[in-house]
């Protein structure tokens, strides 16, 4: 404890830094003036002005929606390529897919954006498929780059889990399909649900890519945001930050501690 | 289901749809990229199209010629990767010493402090971003605060300039850095402290000559995963830069958005995508190993 000592100043710094912003935002978010920068007096009525506010009331919706479906999908995709990684050995072209699974991670958002809704276009004028762009194109490219998030956590926890249990399932006669539904995906359940969650709120923090691949009237939440924040600052976007930060911190605590809880084995 | 047919099915479903929804539009990116701006819907030509002499293959280098020419655009990619890289610098800066930090508290404080770490990259990246314009604005809580100390007579201009760019972007990627900062880190043997030290070794020494050394792939795992999405990064820029933050994201958004030029954005996205494929080829490597 006492090498921490000098590091105890940078350490509350830094969390100083990252976390100012956010503390100032929900403060105000409770002033009574419509100033963003004097404190006037306590009021919530921001908070009543954000649920009158139809147009992002809608746009919140519609960016749950997107975000719930394409983390369903995403999870599906990076369970199967988890597990793929994890536990099927060697294959062909291994180090292809390991590499493609994970370059969603760090592309640059504007490329995966421009070249998804490229595609978009060019299969529209092939088939006639997707007729047009909307939530369900967001939501395709939002489940591509969520699944990369869910396959790193569900790899990372079944190369940790012992193949002890699904040997010996095997050894008693069970089918592989019984072994991975039964066995195999109970244990990496934490992951899976920490995954979904990870996925859920990437999806719902996804301004650039969203504003590539989506469609007229299918307008996302941070899509509102960022043409509201272009005309100025309003105590209902501080009002609307503070309730996100707190969903956000209950789903983040939540996924960490069921990936934290030891496995049952 | 047989072992075989399960395994097939298991890598054909995401191996299909990476295939689909992430290799394929790169594909189309290329192809784009040497078609031609066009009016109509969607607004280009294509390089592959149906002429009365039937299909033709027509490239047009109009938009790589472009690029070229008009410095505007390298300047733009230099600019990016400038940027990128002070960002990155200025991340480890302040990340490393909250990385160590964490990695020496006691075992039980240590998720939460992760936790601490990762929850506001998690927390809408636009509104925290917003946050500063709050912060750095004329009227903003730093002038005020600077104004009420009596360290400056009248507001400066903070908003829309460098520093406001580079803060915004550390500001962002913090959390980027201290996580495989932090994984080098807490894997290092503390005995190797102790032996430093009992060969006679200041702390400042070990740090120098034990810690720093060993944790060099972290920094540079560290360095990549802030300097790869920095390098292309649209919002911070055009929130926080102001006018002469013209980032290749955002240069990219403009051609894109406002100019309608698909086959020039194509271009400079393709031109991004080239010269980052070292550090990302670099990054998988070093994560890969760990």
């Amino acid at each position: 404890m006492t090498r921490l000592g000098k590091l105890a100043l940078p350490l509350g710094l830094g969390f100083a830094f990252l976390y100012l912003p956010l503390v100032l935002m929900a403060l105000f978010s409770f002033n009574d003036s419509r100033m963003v920068t004097a404190f006037t007096g306590f009021s919530t009525r921001w908070y009543a002005s954000l649920w009158q506010d139809e147009a992002l009331m809608r746009a919140l919706f519609l960016s749950l929606r997107i975000a719930a479906v394409s983390a369903t999908m995403a999870t599906v995709l990076g369970v199967l390529a988890g597990f793929a990684l994890a536990r099927l050995g060697r294959f062909r072209l291994r180090g292809g897919f390991a590499a493609v699974m994970a370059a969603p991670l760090v592309m640059p958002e504007v490329i995966i954006g421009l070249s998804l809704l490229l595609l978009f276009v060019a299969m529209e004028a092939a088939f006639g498929f997707p007729a047009g762009r909307g939530a369900g194109t967001v939501a395709i490219a939002h489940a591509t780059f969520g699944a990369a998030y869910v396959a790193v956590v569900v790899q990372a926890r079944l190369a940790e889990l012992d193949t002890v249990l699904e040997e010996a399932a095997m050894d008693l006669g069970a089918r592989p399909w019984t072994v991975f539904t039964r066995i195999t995906l109970p244990l990496a359940s934490p992951a899976i649900t920490a995954g979904w969650l990870l996925a859920f709120t990437l999806s719902l923090d996804d301004l650039v890519v969203a504003s590539f691949v989506s469609g007229p009237g299918a307008s996302t939440l941070p899509m509102v945001v960022f043409s509201a924040v272009r005309l100025g600052l309003t105590p209902e976007l501080y009002a609307l930050a503070t309730l996100l930060v707190l969903a956000v911190a209950v789903g983040l605590a939540l996924a960490w501690r069921l990936l934290l809880r030891p496995p049952r084995a | 289901m047989s072992a075989q047919a399960l395994r097939r099915l298991v890598l054909a479903v995401p191996a299909l749809w990476m295939a689909a929804f992430f290799l394929a539009p790169f594909a189309i990116l290329l192809t784009i990229a040497f078609g031609q701006v066009s009016e109509g819907l969607p607004p280009y030509t294509p390089p592959l199209r149906q002429t009365p002499e039937g299909w033709r293959f027509v490239p047009s280098a109009e938009s790589f010629a472009l690029l070229l020419e008009d410095p505007f655009y390298i300047e733009a990619l230099l600019r990016s990767f400038r940027v990128a890289a002070v960002s990155a610098a200025l991340c480890l800066l302040l990340g490393y010493p909250m990385a160590l930090a964490i990695a020496r508290a006691p075992e039980r404080a240590r998720m939460q402090l992760l936790l601490l770490v990762m929850l506001p990259f998690w927390t809408s990246f636009l509104l925290r971003i917003t946050a500063w314009i709050g912060i750095l604005q004329d009227q903003g809580w730093l002038n005020a605060a600077l104004l009420a100390l009596g360290v400056i007579a009248e507001p400066i201009p903070l908003l829309y300039s460098e520093f406001a760019l580079y803060l915004g972007m550390t500001y962002g990627y913090l959390p980027f850095a201290v996580l495989p900062l932090y994984a080098s880190l807490s894997r290092q043997d503390p005995d190797l402290l102790q032996a430093a030290a009992d060969l006679g070794a200041t702390p400042f020494r070990a740090f120098l000559q034990v810690t720093l050394p060993l944790s060099l792939p972290g920094l540079l795992a560290a360095f990549l995963l802030v300097f790869i999405p920095a390098a292309g990064e649209f919002v911070i820029p055009e929130l926080l830069g102001g006018p002469s933050a013209q980032l290749v994201g955002r240069v990219l958004w403009t051609e894109f958005f406002q100019n309608r030029d698909w086959p020039l954005a194509s271009a400079l996205a393709l031109a991004l995508l080239v010269l980052l494929v070292a550090p990302i080829v670099l990054l998988q490597r070093r994560l890969g190993g760990a």
